[in-house]
């Protein structure tokens, strides 16, 4: 049986959609001083991108960008795990979590 | 038309849904909108007939990931209200690059060439056949991969975690 889909928004309103997506994690990610709330905008920001690649992949008709999500979510995930194991150490050093008193490393 | 309407709703929960994310100071708060975006991005998914990558954004973003931030958020949060970011003129720039970001990228959408008109009809099959069979044969080496990545990040998570104690 072939499934039925109710897209009927072009390609190019969610090619849109994830254009503003990604800006608005952009803005996020450089007026924000928490951590977390950056990394939450780096997740909007692989968001977008995941919107286009499935996009494409159906307006295309190839499985391809469907299977590039799927690493992509991968990663995201060990990038999560492993950011915020980095945000707690740093927490546990200096009971603060300010990127901009984040400064050891600076030359 | 039904389909347009439908697209717009959502689109436009998940714009304002990620806007007050990266807006409100609670960072409690900022989770839980980020989780309507993620949602709204697995809806569109679904209108996509990508059925099986909505249901792992539900399952491993909205999920696993969002716990592991409330976890940390509720970890590190000593209950006070976040003061606001001392920026500077960096908010600015910000807005400036955001704002030529956003005119680029739009730009490009409008002015390449772009399949125009509705999607094509998918192939015969379930959307999960066929990215299995490309992901177990096209993609294996990828796959693999991504397996031994996932485990490198659950030690260094897990190194990282446990401190100095050992």
């Amino acid at each position: 049986m072939p499934a039925t889909y109710i897209t009927t928004a072009p390609l190019s309103y969610y090619l849109l959609l994830s254009v503003v997506l990604f800006t608005i994690g952009v803005i996020g990610f450089c007026t924000r001083k928490n951590p977390l709330i950056m990394f939450m905008s780096v997740e909007i920001m692989l968001n977008s991108a995941n919107l286009a690649f499935v996009a494409f992949s159906r307006y295309l008709n190839q499985i391809d960008g469907q299977v590039i999500v799927f690493f992509i979510m991968t990663i995201a995930a060990a990038e999560v795990v492993v950011g915020l194991a980095i945000i707690v150490a740093i927490f546990r050093t200096r009971a603060s979590i300010d990127v901009d008193e984040v400064s050891a490393l600076h030359g | 038309m039904i389909g347009l309407a439908f697209f717009t709703v959502v689109a436009i929960v998940a714009i304002v849904a990620a806007a007050m994310v990266i807006i409100v100071r609670n960072a409690v708060h900022s989770a839980l909108f980020l989780v309507v975006t993620l949602f709204c991005v697995a809806i569109l998914f679904l209108t996509l007939g990508a059925e099986f990558l909505a249901a792992v954004q539900v399952l491993v973003y909205a999920g696993a990931i969002m716990v592991l931030f409330l976890f940390v958020i509720t970890l590190l949060n000593p209950l006070q209200p976040e003061t606001p970011d001392r920026l500077g003129n960096q908010g600015a720039f910000a807005g400036a690059l955001a704002l030529l970001l956003l005119v680029e990228m739009a730009l490009v959408v409008r002015t390449n060439v772009l399949p125009t008109g509705a999607a094509p009809t998918p192939p015969p099959g379930t959307n999960i056949e066929h990215l299995g069979l490309a992901l177990y044969s096209t993609y294996l080496v990828p796959f693999e991969v991504a397996s031994v990545l996932l485990l490198v990040a659950i030690v260094g998570a897990v190194v990282l975690a446990r401190g100095r104690a050992a």
